[in-house]
C-alpha cells in the first residue's frame, strides 16, 4: 500500500469502502467518493506507471485496462471500480501481447520521452486483442485510427505504429 | 564500437514496463506538501486590495505566500530581472500568478487557489500586434535591422515584384508530461530541488536568488522529462523557486504540479509572429532584393524573446542566397503569456517569411515552386557529395575532409574507427548570410536533388495537376521544402559544457554532464560517445541524473546543441583518463602510450590482452585517478548580435521534405497524404535515435502549422486552453505514406562529436512543406495568390480558396 494522500475537505464520513483487483494484487482501501481511478492506482496502489497528462480524457496517457476494457484511468472514479479487476502497464508483461509490445516498442524506438508509452501500450494491447489475422499483413490505416485517441508529442507515430505492426504481423503468422 | 549504432533509447526498458520514474513518481517524503498559484483573470490592472482569508480557511491550507512574503528576489526571469513569480502591484497577463497557496494536497491547494479575492483596477490590455504597435508597446526600444547589399538600387532595377503578409500562429509545446517541481529541505538551509527543467543551473541560480542564499545550498537533480521541447527552458523556474520559498518557510518538502488547464494558461508559447515582406526578382525567378518586417508578439516579459527575434532574422535566408536584404524585427511587449523558447527558437517563422517568399515568385511566374528554390539556394560547398570532390569554380576545397567522397557514413565508419578528422580549414568566403556569416558547408542542392529523385518529385507534380483537373471538389497540393538551420547558442558564451566521469575498480563507468534528458535521447548517444572511448560495451556506462552538484554552471540543454557540447566535454573527461591508464599500462610494460588500445572491453598493450576492469584495476593500485573533468567550448564562433555581424553557428544543418496534401475546397479540411523526408544529421551517432527526431520535428511542425490554433479572446484569455480545444496531431493526421531517411552521404565539415550533425530543432522545419503544399493545392481554384495564412485551420484554407476565386 501507498501513502495515504490527505483527504481533506472530504472528511472521513464521505470515504467509500472499496476492494479492487490491481495486476493480481488484492487491494483495499476507503476512497473519496470523488477521486479518480488514475490518481488512485498512482498514490494509493504506489503505482506510478500510468501517468497523467490532461485529466479530462483527451490524451490518453492515463489508459488501463479495467475488467477487460481499455478505460481512461482520469474519467473513471476510483469508486467505480470497486469488485473490478484492472491491469496497468506494470502488469502488461503477464498478459498475451504485453511481452510482444513491449519487445517491439523497444526495438522500434516507439519511445522518446516514453510518457505516452504506458498508455500507448494499453491501446496497442485492445487493438491486437480486436484485430482478425489477415492474409494481407497488418492494417496500418486500422492501427494508426485505433490509436488516434492517444497523443505522442515525441515521436511522429511512425515507430509506434511500426511496432504495433510488427505485433500484428506476428500475430497473424501464429508467433505470439 | 558502440557510436553510430541505432541503439534503443536507454530507458526504453523502463519506460515499457512503466518504471522509468518522472518527477511526480517520485516517492515525496513524509509531510510532503502541494503548491498551488491563484491566478489572475484580469489581463492588465493594477491591484487595488488582496484578501486572501478564504484562502487561509480553506480546508488543508497550510500557507498562503503574497510578493510581500518572499525572502529575496520576486523574479524568475531567465533574462532581464522582470518577471515577478507573484504579481508585485500590476498585472500583465490573465493567468498570471497573484498568490501562492502551500495545502496538504494537490486538491486541497488547488481549490483554495481559487478562493482568493484580489480586486485589480483594470485597464485596456495590449493583446494583439496591431494594439501593441499603436501603443509603441515593445521591448528593446525601436526595431532591430539588418541590412545586406544596396537594396534600394536592387529593388530599382528588379524586373519584377511581390508583396504580401503572413500571420504566423504561436504553438503550445504540449509536452505530456506538465511542469512539475519537487523541493527536499535539508540541513543548515541546504536544499535540494528537484526539477522537471531543461536548465538545472538556471532553476539553481533563481532558487538562490529567491532565498538569498549562495548557489552552493541549492541542488537541483533532473533526470528526465516528460517532453520539453524549449518549453522547460525556461518556464519552470516559477515551480522551483515556489516550491523553494514554500519549503523553506514551512521546512517541509514541498511540490508542485500545474493541472494542464494552469499550465496551458500560465506558460509561454511560440511566438506568433506577422511578417511583411516585398521582393524583387528577374524573369527566371532569382531573387535580387528582398525586404522583411518581422513581428513577434512576446507577450508579457522579456524571457528569451530577444535571441528568439534575433533568430528569426538570422533564418530569414533559409537555404537561399540573398544579395540585397533588409529584416526589420519588431519585439512586441502585450498582455498575454510569455512567449518563450520552442523547437526552432524563431528560425521556423524566419523560414516561413522566405518560403512564402519563393511560393507566391513563383505563383507570380506560373512556374514550380521548386524551381524557383533552386534558382536561389546556395551553392553547395563542394560539387556533388557534399562530402567531397570539387564543384570546378576552383573557389571552395575539400582536402580536408578525409573520407572518399561515394561512400555513405556507414561505409565511412566501417573505413575509419575512432580517428577524428582535423578541423576544416576554410576558404574566402564567396557566399555569405545577410548577417555576414561564410556559408561554407551548404548540401541543399544535392540534397534536394536526391529527394526530389527519389520520391518523384517531378513525375506527381504532374500527376497532381492531371488529377486535379478531373477533380472539382477535392485538390491536391505537393511542395518541396529545404531546411538550413544554424547551429550553435547565438549568444555565444553558452557554448560551453561539462562533464563528469568515473571509472571503477571493476570497469564500470559513472557518466555525468550538463545536458538534460527530454527524450530526444541525448543520454545515450553521449553514452555510445563513452563507451566508444574505453572501447566497452554500452551496459557498462551509467548514465546519471543531471544534477548541478555535479557539473557545475552549465548552459540550458537547448538550441539542438545538447549532443554537440555534451557529447564533445564527456569524450574530453574520456580521453584523459583513458590516457592516463595508457601512461601507467605502457610504464609498466615498457611500452609507448599510442601502444595502448581500448577494444571489445579490453586493452591491449604490448602484446598483453588484459580486461578493461583489470586495466583499471591496475591503474587503481598505481594510484592513478579514474575521475576526470570534461569541458568543452564551442571553437569559431563570435557574434556582435547589435551589429547582426558575424559567426553566431559552427555549421548548419540541413534537410529537405516534400508534402502531399489533399483539400476538400467546400470544407477547406485538409490532409497530409503523403511525406518524404531528407535530413542531414552528418555522421549520426545514433541513427535510429535521429531518425525518431526527424519523423517526430516534421509531426509537430506539421501540426504547429495546420491544426495547432490558439485562440485569445477579447479579454486577453486565452480560449484554447486545454487539448479538448487545442489540436495537436493524432496518429491519424500523419501522412499515410512517411518516408524518412537520413542522408547517407551526411558529414560534418566541421571537427563536431564523431563528425555529426545537431538534429532536435531542425526537423521541425520540414513541416513548412505542408503548408506550402496547401497554398498549392488552394491555388489550383482560380488566380489570385492563396496568401494562406499559418496555421492552416480548415477556415484558413477556406478563406483562402475565397481569395483565389476573387478577382
Ligand atoms: S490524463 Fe487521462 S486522458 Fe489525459
Ligand atoms: S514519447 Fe514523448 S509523448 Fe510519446
Amino acid at each position: 500500500m501507498g501513502r495515504v494522500e490527505y483527504w481533506g475537505e472530504h472528511g472521513m464520513s464521505d470515504l467509500h469502502k472499496i476492494s479492487v483487483t490491481i495486476n493480481g494484487e488484492a487491494i483495499r482501501a476507503s476512497v473519496p467518493a470523488r477521486l479518480n481511478l488514475v490518481d488512485f492506482i498512482r498514490t494509493e496502489a504506489g503505482l506510478t506507471g500510468s501517468h497523467v497528462g490532461c485529466e479530462h480524457g483527451v490524451c490518453g496517457a492515463c489508459t488501463i485496462e479495467v475488467d477487460g476494457a481499455m478505460v481512461r484511468g482520469c474519467l473513471m472514479l476510483a469508486v467505480q471500480a470497486d469488485g473490478a479487476t484492472v491491469t496497468t502497464v506494470e502488469g502488461f508483461a503477464d498478459s498475451d501481447f504485453g511481452p510482444a509490445l513491449q519487445e517491439a516498442f523497444q526495438n522500434n524506438h516507439a519511445l522518446q520521452c516514453g510518457y505516452c508509452t504506458p498508455g500507448m501500450l494499453a491501446s496497442a494491447l485492445e487493438y491486437l486483442r480486436g484485430v482478425r489475422s489477415s492474409a494481407t499483413g497488418p492494417d496500418r490505416a486500422a492501427i494508426r485510427d485505433h490509436i488516434s485517441g492517444n497523443y505522442c508529442r515525441c515521436t511522429g507515430y511512425q515507430s509506434i505504429v511500426n511496432a504495433i505492426a510488427e505485433v500484428a504481423t506476428s500475430k497473424a503468422e501464429g508467433k505470439s | 564500437m558502440s557510436v553510430a549504432k541505432p541503439l534503443p533509447h536507454d530507458a526504453a526498458r523502463l519506460h515499457v514496463t512503466g518504471t522509468a520514474r518522472y518527477l511526480d513518481d517520485i516517492p515525496t517524503p513524509t509531510g510532503c506538501l502541494s503548491l498551488a498559484f491563484g491566478l489572475s483573470d484580469v489581463a492588465r490592472g493594477t491591484i487595488t486590495a488582496t484578501n486572501l482569508n478564504a484562502v487561509r480557511a480553506a480546508p488543508g491550507v497550510v500557507a498562503v505566500i503574497t510578493a510581500d512574503d518572499l525572502p529575496g528576489a520576486n523574479d524568475v526571469s531567465p533574462s532581464v530581472h522582470d518577471e515577478p513569480m507573484l504579481a508585485d502591484g500590476e498585472v500583465h497577463y490573465l493567468g498570471q500568478p497573484l498568490f501562492l497557496v502551500v495545502a496538504e494536497s494537490h486538491l486541497a491547494a488547488r481549490k483554495a487557489a481559487r478562493l482568493g479575492k484580489v480586486v485589480i483596477t483594470p485597464q485596456d490590455p495590449i493583446l494583439t500586434i496591431d494594439q501593441a504597435l499603436e501603443e509603441d508597446s515593445r521591448f528593446e526600444g525601436g526595431p532591430v535591422i539588418w541590412t545586406k547589399g544596396d537594396i534600394e538600387a536592387a529593388f530599382r532595377t528588379a524586373p519584377k515584384s511581390v508583396e504580401g503578409t503572413i500571420e504566423i500562429g504561436g504553438q503550445e509545446h504540449f509536452y505530456l508530461e506538465g511542469q512539475v517541481a519537487l523541493a527536499i529541505p535539508g540541513e543548515d538551509g541546504d536544499l535540494l530541488i528537484h526539477s522537471s527543467t531543461q536548465h538545472p543551473t538556471e532553476a539553481q541560480h533563481k532558487v538562490a536568488e529567491a532565498l538569498g542564499t549562495p548557489m552552493h545550498s541549492v541542488r537541483v537533480e533532473t533526470r528526465r522529462m516528460g517532453g520539453g521541447f524549449g518549453g522547460k527552458e525556461s518556464q519552470g523556474n516559477a515551480l522551483a523557486v515556489a516550491c523553494a520559498v514554500a519549503a523553506a518557510q514551512t521546512g517541509r518538502p514541498c511540490k508542485m504540479r500545474y493541472d494542464r488547464d494552469d499550465d496551458m494558461t500560465i506558460t509561454g508559447k511560440r511566438h506568433d509572429f506577422r511578417i511583411k515582406y516585398r521582393a524583387g526578382y528577374g524573369a527566371g525567378g532569382r531573387l535580387l532584393a528582398v525586404e522583411f518586417t518581422q513581428y513577434a508578439r512576446c507577450g508579457w516579459s522579456q524571457d528569451l524573446s530577444l535571441p528568439v527575434a534575433d533568430r528569426a532574422m538570422l533564418h530569414a535566408d533559409n537555404a537561399y542566397d540573398l544579395p540585397a536584404v533588409r529584416i526589420e524585427s519588431h519585439r512586441l511587449k502585450t498582455n498575454t503569456q510569455s512567449a518563450t523558447a520552442f523547437r526552432g527558437f524563431g528560425g521556423p517563422q524566419g523560414m516561413v517569411g522566405i518560403e512564402r517568399v519563393m511560393d507566391h515568385i513563383a505563383h507570380d511566374l506560373g512556374r514550380d515552386p521548386l524551381e524557383v528554390r533552386r534558382v536561389n539556394f546556395y551553392d553547395d560547398a563542394i560539387g556533388e557529395g557534399g562530402a567531397s570532390g570539387a564543384d570546378g569554380s576552383g573557389e571552395k576545397s575539400d582536402d580536408v575532409v578525409p573520407e572518399p567522397a561515394k561512400l555513405g557514413w556507414r561505409e565511412r565508419r566501417k573505413a575509419k574507427k575512432a580517428a577524428v578528422a582535423p578541423a576544416v580549414t576554410t576558404e574566402p568566403a564567396v557566399q555569405t548570410t545577410p548577417y555576414g556569416m561564410a556559408v561554407e558547408d551548404c548540401v541543399v542542392n544535392e540534397i534536394v536533388a536526391d529527394l526530389a529523385g527519389t520520391a518523384q518529385y517531378d513525375a506527381r507534380r504532374k500527376e497532381i495537376a492531371e488529377w486535379n483537373a478531373k477533380s472539382p471538389i477535392l485538390k491536391r497540393g505537393i511542395a518541396l521544402t529545404p531546411v538550413k538551420f544554424g547551429i550553435s547558442f547565438t549568444l555565444t558564451h553558452l557554448n560551453q559544457a561539462g562533464a563528469l566521469v568515473h571509472v571503477y575498480t571493476d570497469g564500470s563507468v559513472h557518466l555525468n554532464h550538463g545536458g538534460t534528458e527530454m527524450g530526444q535521447g541525448l543520454f545515450q548517444k553521449v553514452a555510445q560517445v563513452a563507451a566508444d572511448r574505453f572501447g566497452i560495451p554500452i551496459e557498462m556506462v551509467k548514465i546519471t541524473a543531471t544534477d548541478t552538484a555535479k557539473v557545475p554552471n552549465t548552459s540550458a540543454t537547448a538550441a539542438s546543441s545538447g549532443t554537440d557540447l555534451n557529447g564533445m566535454a564527456v569524450k574530453a573527461a574520456c580521453d584523459e583518463i583513458r590516457d592516463r591508464i595508457a601512461d601507467c599500462l605502457a610504464d609498466l610494460h615498457q611500452a609507448q602510450p599510442s601502444d595502448v588500445w581500448f577494444e571489445d572491453g579490453h586493452v591491449q598493450v604490448a602484446g598483453n590482452r588484459l580486461t578493461f576492469a583489470a586495466a583499471a584495476g591496475i591503474a587503481y593500485e598505481n594510484r592513478v585517478s579514474l575521475s576526470a573533468t570534461g569541458f568543452y567550448k564551442t571553437p569559431k564562433v563570435e557574434w556582435d548580435r547589435v551589429a547582426g555581424k558575424g559567426r553566431p553557428f559552427l555549421y548548419f544543418a540541413y534537410g529537405a521534405a516534400i508534402s502531399e496534401v489533399v483539400i476538400d475546397t467546400l470544407t477547406g479540411e485538409n490532409r497530409i497524404l503523403r511525406a518524404d523526408i531528407l535530413h542531414d544529421a552528418g555522421a549520426p551517432l545514433n541513427p535510429a535515435i535521429d531518425l525518431g527526431q526527424v519523423e517526430g520535428g516534421y509531426v509537430q511542425g506539421a501540426g504547429w502549422l495546420t491544426t495547432e490554433e490558439l485562440v485569445w479572446d477579447d479579454k486577453g484569455k486565452l480560449t484554447t486552453h486545454a487539448p479538448s480545444t487545442y489540436k495537436i496531431p493524432a496518429a491519424s493526421d500523419r501522412p499515410e505514406v512517411f518516408n524518412v531517411a537520413l542522408w547517407e552521404k551526411g558529414l560534418n565539415r566541421e571537427n563536431t562529436i564523431f563528425r555529426s550533425k545537431a538534429v532536435g530543432e531542425p526537423p521541425l522545419m520540414l513541416g513548412i512543406s505542408v503548408l506550402m503544399a496547401l497554398s498549392d493545392a488552394v491555388a489550383t481554384g482560380g488566380k489570385t495568390y492563396p496568401a494562406l495564412n499559418a496555421p492552416a485551420t480548415s477556415e484558413q484554407v477556406m478563406n483562402a480558396i475565397i481569395r483565389v476565386r476573387s478577382e
